[in-house]
């Protein structure tokens, strides 16, 4: 190569390739970084993640169990029976809070004076009670005999039970005081003391009792809530973009609504709250409280996220799939829905899921329209009145009981992993209509 | 060509095209086109990229109508019938004008399904035996049967690209159309499959009209005995293709035809 001959600045082959080979080192370093800078923010962002979920386990994770309490009862005949009639009307009418109360002293004799006798009162579950009402509800034949039966600790017992209790520390400075923690070793000793699978946080609803407050009761508010808005916000949201993208003419109205639902988009949740309130609740006359008026109003929250994400996923359909369909005659109509629907659920899919999920998370707008409440009762349909996981989440941690701690991290646990079931259904209907062949 | 073709007084004349404008929003595509095409001819439409000869393709078949801003004034007349007519149905027009496309298209569906979509929406057939009737002799008439008659439930999209394209004729043939309407159908293929679906255009002739764009003066030369040549929007020269290949008349149609513009 005799490049060199025209001298003016170029260079030959063989200095070219020399330039080349030198810049290689830091071109290949700059690759290489740039791969730690990636690998880096992974292992920052997992191990951020390993530490809210583990430390959300460990505090939760106790919830399963709950400290039981083994009394003998006397279920004597006179007490269950009126006029010597033995009827459900007369079981449920039984002094059971004397027969808890008297069962549970008779393990302990020797306590005398009120004081004392309260302190004792307070070892069992104010709720147990009704737990032996129901016992006795269900096994009729048992009136007259005498039952070994399980009842709730009170939560003090179950937090002293679990080691959140330190027994070493004074006695002012606990929960519970040093003559119960003697009742409670000795319940140990008697082998009537025990921990059981806590069915109660799992079957109801809320109360100010930790012992017996559940999470059943928030979780179906949210199962209801989010079945109204799928229910109104995928059919309308995936209308409103095959619309828009399909149908629509491009004019400045066109673009004006486009403009609209994308800062629809990031309209705070808690003004959603305010429309529901004004429109559903005083003008409509949804019923207050319901997962129907709260779910019509995560619907709206949760439209322009699938309309964008459908819009988006029908934009990325190949041009040529409707060609071909309108090409052999199909109607405008048919082209959508035999062709590029289909093409596009997958995408619209993940769109819905992203709202549904925001949706789940959202205690704001439910706020105005009383879906943030105590609420007790387990809600049989959309119409009764409910909360929601993350607002129950919110009220426990509110609460002051050393008990409702491990509750708020198990609503936590709860709520995440309706998230894992709502995404991982997704993910299944996703692979059903995923046919790119 | 060298057999010996009927004379064009002989054959129908299956579209008029009378002083046909086509604008996009502002620019004009195409200006004042007048064309006949005969019937069970294959009529080429060639010239450079941007001529307009794919515009005035897909005002046949009316497929200009999807696009935003696109107007078309003139006269388009099939057997006589103004096809941009209040009264004409754009779905009915396009199942008697089918379109084959550029790239190869097929729906991500199995074969069978490809070949029976059209008779299905249209409802010609509704039994199961009946559409079987026609994939076959559409998969046959578009030379596709022998490769995929034991395949036909695999997905289309699975098949060559020579193959998808015979494909998509099939498709178009299975709805029975007067007129075929092909955009480039080879440019994305290879020179083998080209071949095949050149023989298939002039097998296909007896019984459609067909009209092609080709960026390839030798395949208009090989599949057409009619040649319209486009330049900047306007019908520079239409004529029987051994004429517009050896004697061209207009000046611009024998620079294209040597390779000076284009």
């Amino acid at each position: 190569m005799s490049g060199n001959r025209e001298g003016r600045g170029r260079m030959s082959r063989s200095d070219t390739m020399e330039t080349v080979r030198k810049g290689l080192r830091s071109r290949y370093a700059a690759e290489r970084r740039f791969i730690w800078y990636g690998r880096g923010a992974i292992a920052v962002a997992l191990g951020f993640l390993v530490l809210l979920v583990g430390s959300i386990l460990i505090k939760g994770a106790s919830v399963v169990t709950q400290t039981h309490i083994r009394l003998t009862v006397e279920l004597p005949l006179e007490t269950f029976s009126k006029n010597g009639v033995v009827t459900a009307e007369s079981i449920g009418a039984a002094n059971y809070v004397g027969l808890v109360k008297s069962s549970l002293r008779d393990l302990f004799p020797d306590v005398s004076g009120r004081r004392d006798k309260r302190a004792l009162d307070s070892l069992i579950s104010s709720g147990a009670p009704y737990e032996l009402r129901d016992h006795v509800l269900a096994n009729p034949e048992l009136v007259g005999q005498s039952i070994d039966i399980w009842l709730s600790a009170s939560d003090d017992i179950d937090m002293l039970d679990k080691g959140y209790i330190d027994r070493d520390i004074d006695s002012t400075g606990r929960r519970v005081t040093d003559k119960q923690i003697g009742w409670y070793d000795k319940l140990i000793a008697d082998g009537r003391l025990e921990r059981q699978f806590n069915t109660t946080f799992f079957t109801s609803g809320d109360s100010r009792e930790p012992e017996q407050a559940g999470i059943w009761g928030a979780a179906l508010g949210s199962f209801y809530t989010l079945m109204v808005t799928l229910l109104l916000a995928f059919p309308l949201g995936v209308t409103t973009a095959v619309y828009l993208e399909e149908f629509a003419p491009k004019n400045k109205w066109t673009d004006l609504i486009e403009v609209n639902i994308n800062n629809l988009a990031a309209v705070p949740s808690i003004i959603f709250g305010l429309l529901g309130l004004a429109v559903f609740l005083n003008i409509i006359g949804l019923p207050r409280s319901a997962p129907l008026a709260g779910g019509v109003v995560l619907a709206l929250m949760t439209l322009p996220t699938i309309i964008i994400a459908g819009r988006a996923a029908l934009k990325a359909v190949p041009p040529s799939i409707r060609e071909a369909a309108l090409g052999v005659g199909a109607s405008r109509l048919q082209t959508v829905t035999h062709h590029v629907l289909p093409l596009a659920m997958p995408g619209m899919l993940t769109g819905s899921i992203i709202g549904m999920a925001q949706a789940l998370g959202e205690t704001a707008p439910l706020l105005m329209i009383g879906m943030v409440a105590f609420i007790v009762d387990l809600p049989g349909g959309p119409l009764d009145p409910a909360t929601v996981l993350p607002v129950q989440v919110y009220i426990w941690a509110d609460s002051p009981e050393r008990a409702f701690v491990e509750r708020t991290s198990a609503g936590i646990i709860v709520l995440l992993l309706f998230l894992v079931v709502m995404n991982l259904s997704a993910v299944m209907l996703r692979k059903r209509f995923e046919r790119r062949w | 060509m060298t057999d010996t073709l009927p004379q064009d007084e002989d054959l129908r004349t299956a579209i008029v095209a009378d002083g046909v404008n086509v604008y996009y929003g502002e620019k004009q595509a195409l200006f004042d086109v007048d064309l006949d095409i005969k019937q069970n001819q294959v009529t080429a439409l060639i010239g450079p990229s941007g001529c307009g000869k794919s515009t005035f393709l897909r005002c046949i078949n009316r497929m200009n109508d999807v696009i935003d801003g696109c107007r078309v004034e003139g006269r388009i007349a099939l057997d006589g019938d103004d096809i941009y007519d209040r009264s004409v149905d754009v779905v009915q027009l396009r199942a008697r004008i089918g379109m084959v496309f550029q790239k190869p298209n097929p729906f991500p569906k199995s074969i069978f399904d490809n070949v029976s979509y059209g008779p299905r929406i249209h409802g010609i057939a509704e039994r199961k035996a009946d559409l079987e009737e026609i994939v076959h002799d559409s998969l046959v008439r578009a030379g596709l049967w022998n490769e995929v008659a034991d395949r036909l439930n695999e997905p289309g999209t699975g098949l060559s690209g020579g193959q998808q394209q015979r494909l998509c004729i099939a498709r178009a043939i299975a709805v029975r159309p007067d007129v075929i309407l092909m955009d480039e159908p080879c440019s994305a293929l290879d020179p083998i499959a080209t071949a095949r679906i050149e023989e298939l255009i002039d097998d296909l002739r007896e019984n459609y009209t067909i009209v092609i764009v080709t960026h390839s003066m030798q395949q208009a030369a090989r599949v057409s005995q009619r040649t319209a040549f486009f330049h900047l929007g306007n019908l520079v020269e239409f004529g029987p293709t051994d004429q517009i290949f050896t004697s061209p008349r207009d000046k611009r149609t024998e620079s294209y035809i040597t390779g000076r513009i284009g």
